[in-house]
This record gives structure tokens, sequence and C-alpha cells, in this order.
């Protein structure tokens, strides 16, 4: 099967519809043309220049540079994460996303290239670097979902757990029924993925093997090795910056430290 | 067990000294905001702060902090609740003793099978009462017991703590009424703005 090849003439064409996008915007005064010019040229810049990148690394066989790519696209995941929530630790929540990203990512994507993939050798740029990319995208989500919904609860959490604590719980027990709740609602985008998948969407990854001229059996089975990927990652990144986030806010004496959030 | 402060301090308010004879009640009076929940709080050891505290010859600090919660119970001016129903709020295991104790504290047992936001603040401080009582703490830091409570309902959680005082625990018990002050205080001290306990 030889996969339909794509010309910028093609690509061009299907640019008709933003400028029929654009033309609707001026025409019906809803004034985000130019918001669309600028993220349609930022579109087309980034994934360029990615596209050259990644042939160039892909090209060079080279463990550091990918090692450095990684590290990279892991640091910009942990920055979104610690920007989300509405609250700060004191000290930065950076200490909470860093070792829960960067850990979470490196040991999904080391498992699944020295197991299920199996590429020669095991960290050929061209298998890691777009495993790594997808799994950050879900490690993310996941990630930020629940230290934000620790972080930013906690607060108006602080009698019923307080109340906990004055009976002699510890404050692990007292603090479980909101690390729990947060861990709860990191897993719906991914649970949702799964049980929505070939049914309501195609997941990005098959549609784009299916145009590019793969077999729909074939592109499946990625599928369904990629999506068990994201799910155990979302779910380790879930459950490490739950209790990270929260272990931050308590002391030696099991006291719940709100002085440390701000 | 007698219970003995020394040099209780935080930002907020102290130094704290005293002395609490075992079966003893100290009443502390004094303003909104002059420090007396700071205090009971740093007993409880629920913020961070400087000082000592012994209760029955053994040192706080000796202790896991949740053994000491369990031995120093503090039943808050705002109590809190984690579960839907009032009963889950309560151990199993305790439910005779929950259930003459909210007899004692005129609470209608119906009230322990619906949701938490169905009781009334009076009832909350209550229901927080017997929660604390139950697991039998050998020393009771009250803040505002009574402070939204009917007449009838005051004199009952009086005498549910005068039995309890007479059985040996012993009590701080912070208020803003005087004349409950001199009712059920053994010893009492006055609060005055900054944190400074007076005689």
């Amino acid at each position: 099967m030889t996969p339909l090849s794509l010309h910028a003439g093609d690509i061009a064409i299907a640019a008709i519809l933003l400028v029929v996008d654009a033309a609707l915007s001026i025409g019906l005064r809803l004034r985000f043309h130019r918001a669309l010019l600028i993220a349609s040229v930022r579109m087309v810049v980034q994934l360029v220049a990615v596209g050259y990148l990644l042939r160039y690394v892909f090209a060079g066989h080279s463990p550091w540079l990918t090692a450095v790519l990684v590290l990279a696209m892991s640091l910009i995941a942990v920055r979104e994460v610690a920007v989300r929530p509405v609250r700060r630790l004191v000290g930065g929540n950076a200490m909470v996303a860093l070792p829960n990203v960067v850990g979470v990512v490196l040991l999904t994507a080391c498992f699944a290239l020295l197991t299920a993939i199996r590429p020669h050798p095991w960290y050929d740029a061209r298998y890691a670097i777009p495993l790594v990319g997808i799994l950050l995208g879900s490690i993310l989500n996941a990630a930020s979902i629940a230290l934000t919904g620790v972080l930013d609860n906690v607060r108006l959490q602080r009698d019923a757990i307080e109340a906990q604590l004055m009976l002699g719980a510890t404050f692990r027990t007292a603090t479980a029924p909101l690390v729990r709740r947060s861990i709860r609602t990191a897993m719906v985008p991914v649970i949702n993925q799964m049980a929505a998948a070939g049914v309501i969407t195609l997941p990005g990854t098959m549609t784009g093997q299916l145009l590019a001229g793969a077999d729909p059996v074939d592109a499946v089975k990625y599928q369904i090795l990629l999506l068990i990927l994201l799910t155990g990652a979302s779910c380790l990144a879930a459950v490490g910056t739950a209790y990270g986030a929260m272990s931050r806010l308590r002391d030696d004496r099991e006291r719940l430290r709100l002085d440390r959030l701000r | 067990m007698t219970l003995f402060v020394e040099g209780l301090r935080n930002t907020l308010a102290g130094p704290f000294t005293f002395t609490v004879a075992a079966g003893q009640c100290l009443a502390i009076t004094g303003a909104s905001g002059s420090g007396k929940t700071v205090l009971l709080r740093m007993i409880a050891d629920l913020d961070s702060h400087e000082g000592r505290v012994t209760f029955g010859g053994v040192d706080r600090a000796s202790l896991r902090a949740p053994e000491w919660r369990r031995l120093a119970s503090l039943v808050p001016a705002r109590s809190g609740w984690w579960a839907e129903t009032v009963r889950e709020h309560f151990p199993p295991n305790l439910e005779a003793a929950r259930r003459s104790l909210a007899t004692a504290l005129l609470i209608p047992e119906t009230l322990f099978g619906r949701s938490i936001e169905e009781a009334s603040t009076g009832e909350r401080q209550r229901l927080a009462l017997v929660r604390a009582l139950i697991a039998e703490p050998r020393l009771l830091l009250l803040d505002e017991p009574t402070a939204s409570l009917d007449p009838v309902s005051t004199q009952a959680v009086e005498m549910a703590i005068a039995q309890r005082l007479a059985a040996g625990i012993t009590v701080v018990w912070v208020t803003h009424d005087a004349a409950q002050a001199e009712r059920m205080g053994d010893v009492a001290l006055h609060m005055n703005s900054g944190g400074v306990l007076a005689a």
C-alpha cells in the first residue's frame, strides 16, 4: 500500500476554508480574523519547523539529541501543569509537577519501547519522540486536573479535614476524600477517550495513519496500544501529583499547613 | 490529669502559661479576635507554634500528633463535616454511647438519618460535641460550645460536661458568657486584646 503524497498546492487549496472563515469574520463582524490569521501562521511555521527538526533528529541517530528533545518537551509540560491552578504552593507548584511528569513519562515510554514496540535501537528517535509527545499530552491533562483539584479545593475543605484531625485521625485519613476526588476527576478525560474510541470518534493517531494509507486493522492495533499507555501514564501522573501536592501541605505534627498555599 | 501549658505562642497570640488541675474546668472569657481560639488550636497542636504542653505527666512532644489529639479533643466553634449523612460521622462501634449522649443533649434520633445540610447550626454544634465526647478524650477543649443554643439545650450541654468533670476529665472552656464562665469554671481567666491572659 502506498501512502498518498500531499503537495504544498493541495494544502493551499484546503486553506481556502480558512479564507472563507476570515471572510465570514469580516462580513459578520465576528472579529476573530486577526486571531485566526496569527494562529494559522503560527501553526504552519511551528509544524514545519518541527518537521525539519524531527527529520534532522531521526537521521542523526544520536541518543543525546533525543534525550535533550525529550527533556525539553517534558519541561514545557511541567510548566503547563504548574501554572494551571489558581493557588500557588510556597516554593512553586513545579516542585510537585516536575518529578511526576518527568518520572511518569520516562517510565511509561521506556516500558513501551522495551516491551511492546521494540525498535532497534530501543531509543530510536523515530519511535521515542512521537511516543513521548503523545504521552506528555495525556500526562499534562491528568496531572494539571489533579493538582488543581487539590490546591484549589483544599481551602474550602479545611473545616472537614481539620474536624477529622481534631478527632485524632491521621493526616492521610483526613485528606483522603479530597485526594480521591481529585484523582477521579483527573481520570475522566482518558476514560472518556477510551470509551468513545471507534464509536463516537476516530482517535487522531489512527486517523493520521488511515489517511497516510495504513491498513485499518494495523492502525487499530497501534491505537489500542497507545490508549493503554496513555491511560496508564495518566493514572500514575494523577496519583503522584495529588498525593505529592497534599504532602506539601502537611508537617511533622500532621497539621494542615494552609500557610504554605498562596 | 493535670494540664501544664508553658510559653505557648505564635505570631497571633501568647505567650500563655497556666495550669489546670485534673477534673477542673478553666473558663476563658474575652473579646472576639483576642486569641482564645488560637490558644485552643495551639493546645490541640493544629497550628505551628512554640512552647510546651504536658498532660498527666506526659510531654505532648513525646506522643504522635494523632495520639495527642485523641487524648485532647478540640470542639471548634464552627464544626466541620466530611460525609453526606449525619450518621456517617459517628463510628458504628460506639453506637450505644452515641444514642445515650444524643438523648441527653436533646438531639432527635431521626436527625442521624438525614443529610448534614439539614441540621441547624445549634444541632451541628451539639452533634460535634457528641462526636468528640464518645471518643472519651481526657482533656476537652471547648470553643463557644453553646453559642447558638437556646437556654434549655445550653443547660443540657452544661450538665453533660459537669458529669465528665466529675468523672475526672480536664476542661478548657472558651465562652463569651460571663455567667456561664462563673457557673462552669473552677478557675476563670480573661483574655485581653493582643492575646494576654489575666486573672
